[in-house]
């Protein structure tokens, strides 16, 4: 048979495509349940990544059910919107609505006997997209732990956002000043001061990745500035 | 010597390696190896995939259109590979997410295209299936290599436990910043390649 004929070349390639086409879309069809169950538990340790639980080891399933009690919904009011399915919201199809249309995600946990408030933060760093999970004590003021993380920040640089270092950083300071205003945590070069707010060292060398922590800080933690407002003291 | 010379499995390890003769993968040699978990994974998911992609092209060598034969070699190519990053998305998610981005990368790694090309195209199934563990090996040994010395002086443990002891960094000791980062990678690579030549006399240019 001439395997150079334009018509041999045709159906070949056709039938290449048919064949390949069916193996792929069987292996994606087989495998997807295991692969959200995979992406689920990850953003589940995130989050209690994010409340200083060790997960190590452990059963992220029966702990997260034990630790977050509520996944509430609310809005850019503040006004509670659901009473639950906030972990289903992808932060990133929000973003790219109009504010007003936004949902937000708040986990209502409880470490310790005591009540914690997760919120959720997306932004972008150097190379892509960074994320995190801040958890707040009881007043809504100050940061009971911190987890960011990103999609491919340089390794030793932007990507050292990620690391128990600096997460630990975030520990006790507050998003609230003396009058009650959302002024954010800054994110400075080491060494330097911010005025007015509380702030803490960036990542020498990862200076574009820092100012995008920075500036998530702000923009998605502000959309909470509403609802923080209204549960304050409650 | 000439039977081992044209040994498809075991020349790939020593005088044709891939990396150090060829010169074909090098970009993914310098991203994935600042660990040496990484760099094991990608080792051998690229051997994996050449051997199999090896196997299948010398199957069907000779139905392929030689006009379309490029084309059909990277079919293959980046079947297997969504196949395999598939698979590791579903059963190893943490392994997946560090080497995010390079596995879809492993399709442009020219150890494949090459073996496939140079090898595949004209021999049988069980030698390319050789050929293609022999390179894959020899692309995984240099690979953990460069990862075992970067990790060790970049981060002071090897496969994330700690090797170097707090006393010695109480004492002074640093880790090494400039391993982390990728020239450091291209600098080891030379010494590995400067190393070889100088064992290997055949291998020495006039």
């Amino acid at each position: 048979m001439n395997t150079n004929s334009n018509s041999y070349t045709m159906i070949y390639a056709a039938i290449m495509v048919i064949v390949v086409a069916f193996m792929l879309s069987f292996t994606s069809g087989v495998l997807k349940e295991k692969q959200g169950k995979n992406v689920e538990l990850d953003k589940k340790k995130q989050i209690l990544t994010s409340l200083k639980v060790d997960t190590k080891g452990q059963d992220i399933e029966k702990l997260y059910a034990d630790i977050v009690k509520k996944d509430i919904i609310v809005d850019m009011q503040g006004t509670l919107k659901s009473e639950e399915g906030g972990f289903d919201i992808d932060i990133a199809k929000e973003n790219a609505k109009k504010p007003e249309d936004r949902k937000l995600p708040v986990y209502v946990c409880e470490v310790e006997g005591a009540t914690k408030y997760v919120f959720s933060m997306r932004g972008t760093g150097l190379w892509g997209p960074i994320w995190g999970y801040l958890s707040m004590n009881e007043d809504l003021n100050t940061v009971y732990g911190s987890y960011f993380s990103h999609a491919g920040e340089t390794p030793g640089l932007g990507a050292e956002i990620a690391t128990h270092r600096f997460q630990s950083e975030f520990v006790g300071k507050k998003i609230l000043n003396a009058e009650g205003d959302f002024v954010s945590i800054a994110v400075v070069k080491a060494g330097k001061t911010a005025d007015g707010q509380d702030f803490v060292d960036g990542i020498s060398g990862g200076t574009i990745t820092s100012t995008g922590v920075d500036k998530m800080l702000k923009e998605s933690i502000g959309q909470y500035t509403n609802y923080i407002k209204l549960n304050r003291g409650k | 010597m000439a039977e081992i010379k044209n040994n498809p499995l075991l020349t790939p390890l020593n005088l044709n390696n891939p990396i150090t003769v060829q010169v074909l993968g090098i970009c993914s040699a310098l991203a994935v190896t600042s660990k040496l978990q990484p760099a094991l994974v990608m080792g051998l998911s690229v051997t994996v995939i050449v051997a199999f992609a090896n196997v299948i092209i010398s199957l069907i060598r000779d139905t392929i259109p030689n006009r379309i034969r490029i084309i059909v070699q990277l079919v293959v190519v980046a079947t297997l590979v969504t196949i395999v990053s598939e698979v590791l998305k579903a059963y190893a998610y943490d392994v997946s997410l560090q080497l995010s981005v390079y596995v879809g990368l492993i399709i442009t790694n020219c150890i494949l295209m090459g073996r496939l090309e140079a090898f595949a195209m004209s021999n049988g199934p069980w030698a390319s299936f050789l050929d293609g563990i022999g390179n894959g090996l020899g692309y995984a040994g240099i690979l953990v290599a460069v990862g075992f010395v970067r990790e060790l002086f970049g981060s002071g443990a090897l496969f994330g436990f700690k090797i170097i002891p707090q006393s010695l960094y109480d004492a002074g000791y640093m880790n090494n910043g400039l391993m982390i980062m990728p020239p450091m990678a291209l600098l080891l690579l030379a010494c590995i390649v400067w190393y070889h030549r100088s064992k290997e006399k055949s291998l020495q240019e006039n």
